[in-house]
């Protein structure tokens, strides 16, 4: 009971920070407006009728997976911040497992990713994205998956990192050509032979199309838009989520230690 | 009486290192007693905290800490420690409250609650006694961003002792603070002290904090210099002070 206690507490942390830092959280929301808004409309415009489908949606699914999944990934990267602030020795020094100290800053960074979702999709819904009520449900558990992805792969970056710095670098370079990999606002059904073997080993790429099935499920442009079957993608993401948060701990706690 | 840390050839070398920051040592500090560890910048007093406290991998040696493994009961090492390090390691996003509840819920004391009126009446008394204690009851909601340095010192010694740990380790606790902060703080630590039989292990550079305590051992360069108890180290001296200056200067000459 203890652990849950104190995965709830450092979640809690992570929440606090988000809802009193509004720099953050006016920045959050203003890419996925630009991707929605003019990147999502222009799409449209100019390639939705000979596409087949509504290029708008496509985006918006595609945003929703980017930001969940991006927003985790990039909330955990803030243990470097923590350590740099020397806060990080007050948890480390804490009679807790590591493994319960990653699980409350991924509960933590889920929870602000998925409220940033919320502007998200009333955004998308007033610039003409269809989203039903059901569908919007649906997405919840599926959200929290992605999240939970992001989560792990914050982790095993985060384990190969030595500073602050490296972070600004690195991450960014990681998470950028995902959006395009992942197909967040491009279609990959056919890519050539590199670039499909860069995709199929970018993480977002999964968390993304996991969304997209579950949102065009039993609808006609399913086919069309849907790379591989929910479950698919769900055994892909669990795989890829239990080896990033194992091996990703383990080594982060082995380079905190090992200096 | 037993011991409450025991330290056999601690060596830690850093990667790329040439040297050992910490080059075979051996020391044991009784339960209860006020234990000081004296070095110039360097030495490897920071270095050998970090390793009792965990957070930080030794090379070789042994170390045994309130009876417990270093190696294989770390959870339970840390349960029985509590912490002041050379920087402050507060949240400074957070309100002293938070910060303190934080801590409490982290070492199971309480269980989990999103506010202060959510908390048990126990630790709502608690916080608020020791808040007045340390001249902060009307800060103890505020951010920690706006505290003074001796106000987060005294915040991290009060949050430090929340889960009555049988050791408390104090690197370089006073830096930075005035004289009067200083003498406040110690005044809670003393009693403290007394009250619970805590075991101290300070480091420091204002010496004169360290006139009071039971053992002392300089370390210079990774090992220890000198060992004793301050009447001892100071036998051709007036102050603690000037036998230490003494000492790392024939160092230096050797």
């Amino acid at each position: 009971m203890r652990e849950v206690n104190a995965a709830l507490t450092i979640a809690y942390r992570d929440v606090t920070k988000f809802l009193r830092d509004r720099t953050r959280m006016i920045f959050t929301f203003v890419f996925p407006f630009l991707f929605i808004g003019v990147l999502g409309s222009s799409l449209q415009s100019n390639l939705g009728p000979q596409i087949g489908y509504n290029f708008l949606t496509f985006v918006f699914t595609g945003v929703i997976g980017q930001a969940l999944f991006q927003s985790t990934a990039s909330g955990i990267i803030s243990l470097i911040e923590d350590r740099t602030n020397d806060f990080s020795q007050e948890i480390f020094v804490s009679p807790i497992s590591r493994y319960t100290i990653i699980i409350g800053k991924i509960l933590g960074e889920s929870i602000v990713s998925l409220s940033q979702v919320i502007g998200i999709v009333i955004f998308g819904y007033l610039v003409g994205a269809e989203i039903s009520l059901p569908q919007l449900i649906s997405l919840i558990p599926v959200g929290i998956v992605a999240c939970l992805l992001g989560g792990a792969f914050g982790i095993i970056v985060l384990a190969n990192l030595s500073s602050e710095r490296s972070a600004n670098q690195v991450f960014p370079f990681l998470m950028f050509p995902q959006f395009f990999l992942a197909g967040v606002f491009n279609p990959i059904k056919k890519l050539p032979l590199l670039l499909d073997i860069l995709s199929r080993i970018s993480p977002m790429r999964y968390a993304v199309d996991f969304i997209r099935g579950v949102y065009y499920w039993g609808r006609p442009e399913y086919d069309k838009v849907v790379l591989l079957s929910p479950i698919s993608n769900l055994l892909i993401i669990t795989a890829m989520f239990v080896a990033f948060l194992f091996l990703g701990t383990f080594l982060f706690v082995r380079n905190e230690r090992n200096r | 009486m037993k011991n409450a840390i025991e330290v056999k050839n601690l060596v830690k070398k850093y990667k790329k290192a040439k040297i050992n920051a910490v080059d075979n040592i051996s020391f044991n500090v009784k339960e209860g007693e006020f234990f000081a560890f004296l070095g110039p910048n360097g030495a490897g007093k920071t270095t050998t905290i970090s390793i009792l406290t965990t957070t930080l991998s030794k090379t070789t040696g042994k170390v045994t800490i309130a009876g417990f493994n270093l190696d294989k009961e770390g959870k339970m090492v840390r349960q029985n420690i509590g912490v002041i390090f050379q920087n402050p390691s507060l949240d400074v996003n957070l309100t002293a409250e938070e910060n303190i509840r934080f801590h409490t819920i982290l070492y199971g004391i309480y269980p989990f609650a999103p506010s202060f009126s959510l908390m048990p009446s126990s630790y709502q008394e608690k916080v608020k006694s020791l808040s007045k204690l340390i001249g902060i009851e009307k800060e103890i909601f505020s951010p920690i961003k706006t505290f003074s340095g001796g106000m987060k010192r005294k915040l991290e010694i009060i949050r430090s002792l929340m889960h009555n740990p049988k050791i408390l380790f104090l690197d370089e606790p006073t830096s930075g603070l005035d004289p009067l902060s200083r003498k406040n703080l110690w005044s809670y630590i003393n009693s403290v002290r007394k009250t619970n039989g805590t075991t101290i292990f300070l480091t420091t550079h204002y010496l004169e904090e360290a006139e009071n305590a039971d053992h002392v051992i300089i370390i210079n360069h990774g090992k220890i210099a000198v060992e004793g108890s301050p009447h001892a180290i100071k036998k051709h001296a007036k102050t603690l002070e000037d036998a230490y200056v003494k000492i790392i200067h024939e160092e230096a000459e050797l």
